[in-house]
């Protein structure tokens, strides 16, 4: 059987997602080197099922729910703990209480900082909806979680993203007052 | 009070801008009312603009080869295991050392398909920035069409077509990962030799038993390092790079191949390039370079003694 139309189009598409896999599985792992290990995984795991995919479906959803699940995986024996909170939204005293950065000075390098100090859950489900744009259902569907547990786990991370982005730059309040 | 927000999916579709006109209106009302609330959100929405910010610059690094020869080798594979499905049989073991052409008989690629852009290097640059490093991945392409259709192993010979799967698809692998990436000048590998003790441990970690590297410091080489390969025989392989202080270089191909016979050494040459091959153990290896018979069978029996004591 010679290669078929399908997997060249299925080759290009994986080459295209290329750098939006690199960078969700970047999110994921402690170095950058198991980051392209997982992606590595992804791509033969992708290649392994690729006759499952619908050419014309979204394969972006399909392939991150491949690296979200390989991640699992690989993290047998070590499970992912789930934090309580995560099944409920923050109240509204909870964001009262939490402290608030002076977002005029807040920079590229301040959020990656507070984005390192949070949970890898929080982190890709930030990065699917804030940045990739996925919509909260293909965002359920590529973490395999119900949509109601993608917004309680969203409501979540903004919160701590708040806490932890006034963590890092705590001197924002300072120079506003010496302005 | 310590309810949850109210209404809080609809506070977060504000957030990520996902509301109509008419929605978006009612939460903003909501939040004119509650400073608490509203400042937390102009905070989130300040919050998607600096992820965006930051993220898009992690996506515009440089993507690394082995990614893009694992998108390209992952299509050339399925090819193979396609065409080889029928095509499958057992390697006999053959006592002793046999030295000798391998069987020709069938080609198991069949021909690289010229319409596809992934597989045309003629035509990569539709986009050229999204085709960086394509001289790799065309390469693994091109040797795999090439070597095959061309005639690695598929001008006739003195065994019968069905010995050409089994262990002998082990020699043509090697042959064609040899010619895909000892040729590399600037990614001949993917973890180079200084981080050794990382090689050996991922790569035995991916080939799911613990591997050994020879030292051919003895016979003037020197190891460059190791890749890992997606193998059309089975799930993946590891291949390790030497080079000669002339610049000679070897490579040597391991995967695991349970349930197959151990064999003596053989032989495979074609067009400079040999090929010395065996099984032992469950594990296929297999050694390339453009070397004469008895030189390289040299090189192939320290391999042998080394990492199979």
């Amino acid at each position: 059987m010679s290669p078929t139309p399908p997997d060249a189009h299925f080759a290009q598409a994986l080459l295209g997602l290329l750098p939006r896999l690199r960078r969700y599985a970047r999110l994921l792992c402690p170095d950058s080197h198991s980051a392209d290990d997982l992606v590595q995984d992804t791509i033969e795991r992708a290649w392994s099922r690729h006759r499952q995919w619908q050419p014309g479906s979204d394969l972006r959803a399909w392939l991150f729910a491949i690296l979200h699940n390989r991640r699992i995986d690989l993290l047998r024996g070590a499970p992912v703990l789930h934090s309580l909170d995560d099944t409920q939204s923050a109240t509204r005293d909870e964001l009262a209480a939490t402290p608030a950065p002076a977002d005029d000075h807040l920079g590229v390098i301040d959020l990656q900082r507070a984005l390192e100090r949070l949970s890898p859950e929080h982190r890709e489900v930030l990065l699917l909806v804030a940045v990739e744009q996925f919509s909260y259902d293909e965002t359920a569907m590529a973490l395999g979680v119900p949509v109601g547990t993608v917004m309680s786990r969203l409501s979540r991370a903004r919160q701590r993203l708040r806490a932890e982005l006034a963590d890092a730059a705590p001197r924002a309040g300072h120079l506003t007052r010496v302005k | 009070m310590s309810c949850p927000v109210q209404d809080d999916t609809r506070l977060q579709a504000w957030i990520d801008r996902r509301l109509d006109e008419a929605q978006a209106g009612e939460v903003e009302a909501l939040l004119r009312a509650d400073p608490v609330l509203n400042r937390h959100a102009q905070h989130c929405r300040r919050q998607n603009a600096l992820l965006v910010q930051a993220l898009a610059q992690a996506a515009g690094e440089p993507i690394p080869e082995r990614l893009r020869a694992a998108v390209l080798a992952g299509r050339a594979a399925l090819a193979q295991t396609d065409a080889a499905s029928d095509a499958a049989s057992d390697d006999p073991p053959a006592p002793g050392l046999a030295l000798g052409h391998e069987p020709g008989g069938r080609s198991a690629l069949p021909e690289p398909d010229l319409t596809s852009p992934v597989t045309t290097p003629a035509r990569p640059a539709v986009t050229p920035g999204r085709w960086r490093g394509w001289p790799v991945a065309a390469m693994v392409v091109l040797a795999l069409g090439a070597g095959f259709a061309g005639g690695w192993f598929g001008r006739g010979g003195l065994m019968p077509p069905e010995a050409a799967a089994g262990a002998a698809g082990l020699g043509r692998a090697a042959a064609v990962a040899h010619a895909a990436f000892a040729p590399e000048v600037r990614h001949p590998v993917e973890v180079a030799a200084a981080e050794q003790a990382h090689l050996v441990a991922w790569l035995s970690k991916r080939l799911g038993s613990p591997l050994r590297v020879p030292d051919l410091g003895a016979e003037g080489y020197a190891l460059v390092g190791g890749r890992l390969l997606p193998d059309p025989g089975g799930t993946v392989a590891a291949q390790f790079m030497f080079e000669s202080t002339t610049g000679e270089r070897l490579t040597l191909f391991v995967r695991r191949d349970p349930g197959v016979p151990d064999t003596a050494f053989r032989l495979a040459t074609d067009r400079g390039l040999s090929t010395f091959y065996w099984m032992d153990r469950g594990f296929g290896y297999a050694l390339s370079g453009s070397l004469g018979r008895d030189a390289l069978l040299q090189l192939a029996r320290s391999v042998h003694r080394q990492i199979s004591p």
